[in-house]
């Protein structure tokens, strides 16, 4: 486990500006869902039926979902070549596939809760000047509801094609040019 | 060359045909090869782009699985293998050196090279001791902690051999591995592929157009139209390096 742990350190340790434009797309997304949420949490805790910002919800998940999905695709498209070299050199499918995991649990895990915490602060702020500021658990509920959304949503975009990519034989893969 | 009958045979196919796509518009880019590649050897595969030379070299390394026949390493039948265990034959038993070096961009020359040993289970210490011996036997103890972009093609290309080496495999499987060096350094790969070969007993097995790669081999296989066209013996291969 530690080798495939160092492997997607290194990964993004080296393809840090990379990395940093993915984390970033993932959490702007979550920053979106995040404020969102706030507003219909701030005003149906002030009495108001926010039932019509529902949509807006559901589309700043979608929307999300979309940004997440795409970065991560490709970042695996793009690393075809290298899962079939680490092939030859003997690592095992599940080798290749707990890289991408932990790889996307990292940037996952930063990207969705800087998302989070500055998307729920932002208009958390935002309301509070209009008077209706939001009482702290639907806050912290917010911020946690978009971490762990964020985090779910990276991983299984990951997860997918890095799957595919190890189960390709390896002379496919390194066959690939991107 | 002389004891032929005594040889053992390392990899063996059998009527192995490999076609890409299906129906009318298949391509055959094999069609029932069998040979017999023995222990200790340097063998060159030769033929035209697209004679399948890189195909039936990509079956013989368990890379890629043949639509019929069968390919025999160590007598075992690598189409009955599960993924696991033909992962656990790449990481013991072959060793890889690709034209284009393919080393892990993200790693230094020593993480590349112990990257296989890891794999195959010993401790970051032991392999950081052997990788540094491995790196200073292709020349590059001085060059352990550089990344491949800081590394020339040569250098990169004896760090691809080093690695193919880790885990002290019965057989190296380089495909065209000075396609993308000048002369000069091509000519020095060849002579450190023919070293190993001499020293460690390795088994080598090389897709080349290059002509001084053949001066060094034992035999080669001649490919046309996915087919073996002729084997030939090349009895001056001792005396090359000698």
């Amino acid at each position: 486990m530690w080798v495939a742990w160092n492997q997607a350190l290194a990964s993004i340790r080296v393809r840090f500006l990379r990395q940093i434009v993915t984390t970033v797309g993932i959490s702007l997304g979550i920053a979106f869902f995040c404020s969102v949420q706030i507003i219909r949490v701030t005003e149906t805790a002030h009495g108001e039926s926010a039932d019509r910002l529902k949509w807006l919800v559901a589309t700043s998940l979608v929307m999300c979902l979309v940004g997440v999905t795409n970065s991560m695709l490709m970042s695996v498209a793009e690393r075809y070549r290298e899962i079939g070299t680490i092939k030859c050199l003997g690592a095992s499918d599940s080798f290749i596939v707990k890289v991408f995991f932990l790889e996307a649990v990292l940037l996952g895990l930063v990207g969705s809760s800087v998302g989070a915490i500055l998307g729920s602060s932002f208009m958390a702020l935002a309301e509070k000047y209009q008077g209706n500021p939001p009482g702290f658990a639907g806050f912290a509920t917010t911020v946690v509801l978009g971490t762990v959304i964020g985090l779910v949503m990276t991983v299984s975009a990951a997860i997918a094609p890095a799957m595919q990519a190890a189960r390709m034989p390896a002379a496919a893969a390194l066959r690939v040019e991107v | 060359m002389t004891d032929v009958l005594n040889r053992d045979i390392v990899v063996r196919t059998v009527n192995v045909a490999k076609m890409y796509g299906e129906g009318e518009a298949a391509v055959h880019a094999l069609n029932g090869v069998s040979c017999e590649i023995y222990r200790g050897e340097y063998l060159s595969i030769m033929g035209p782009s697209g004679s399948g030379k890189s195909t039936l070299f990509n079956m013989i390394g368990g890379l890629d699985k043949p639509s019929e026949g069968s390919v025999f390493v160590n007598s075992v039948d690598i189409a009955q293998l599960t993924a696991r265990e033909l992962a656990f034959l790449r990481c013991h038993t072959i060793g890889y050196i690709f034209q284009t070096f393919n080393l892990i961009t993200v790693r230094t020359a020593l993480e590349n090279v112990t990257l296989p040993m890891l794999f195959a289970g010993k401790t970051p210490e032991e392999a950081d001791e052997a990788g540094r011996v491995l790196l200073d036997t292709v020349g590059l103890g001085h060059r352990v902690h550089h990344r491949p972009s800081e590394l020339s093609g040569g250098q990169q290309q004896r760090v691809a051999i080093a690695r193919a080496l880790a885990n002290s495999p019965a057989i190296v499987l380089a495909d065209e591995p000075t396609g993308n060096l000048d002369l000069k350094t091509g000519q020095d790969i060849i002579e450190l592929l023919k070293d190993l070969n001499k020293t460690r007993g390795v088994t080598i097995i090389s897709a080349t157009h290059d002509h001084k790669m053949l001066d060094v081999s034992d035999r080669i296989f001649h490919i046309r139209d996915g087919v073996m066209d002729r084997v030939e013996e090349n009895a001056k291969s001792q005396a090359v390096l000698a």
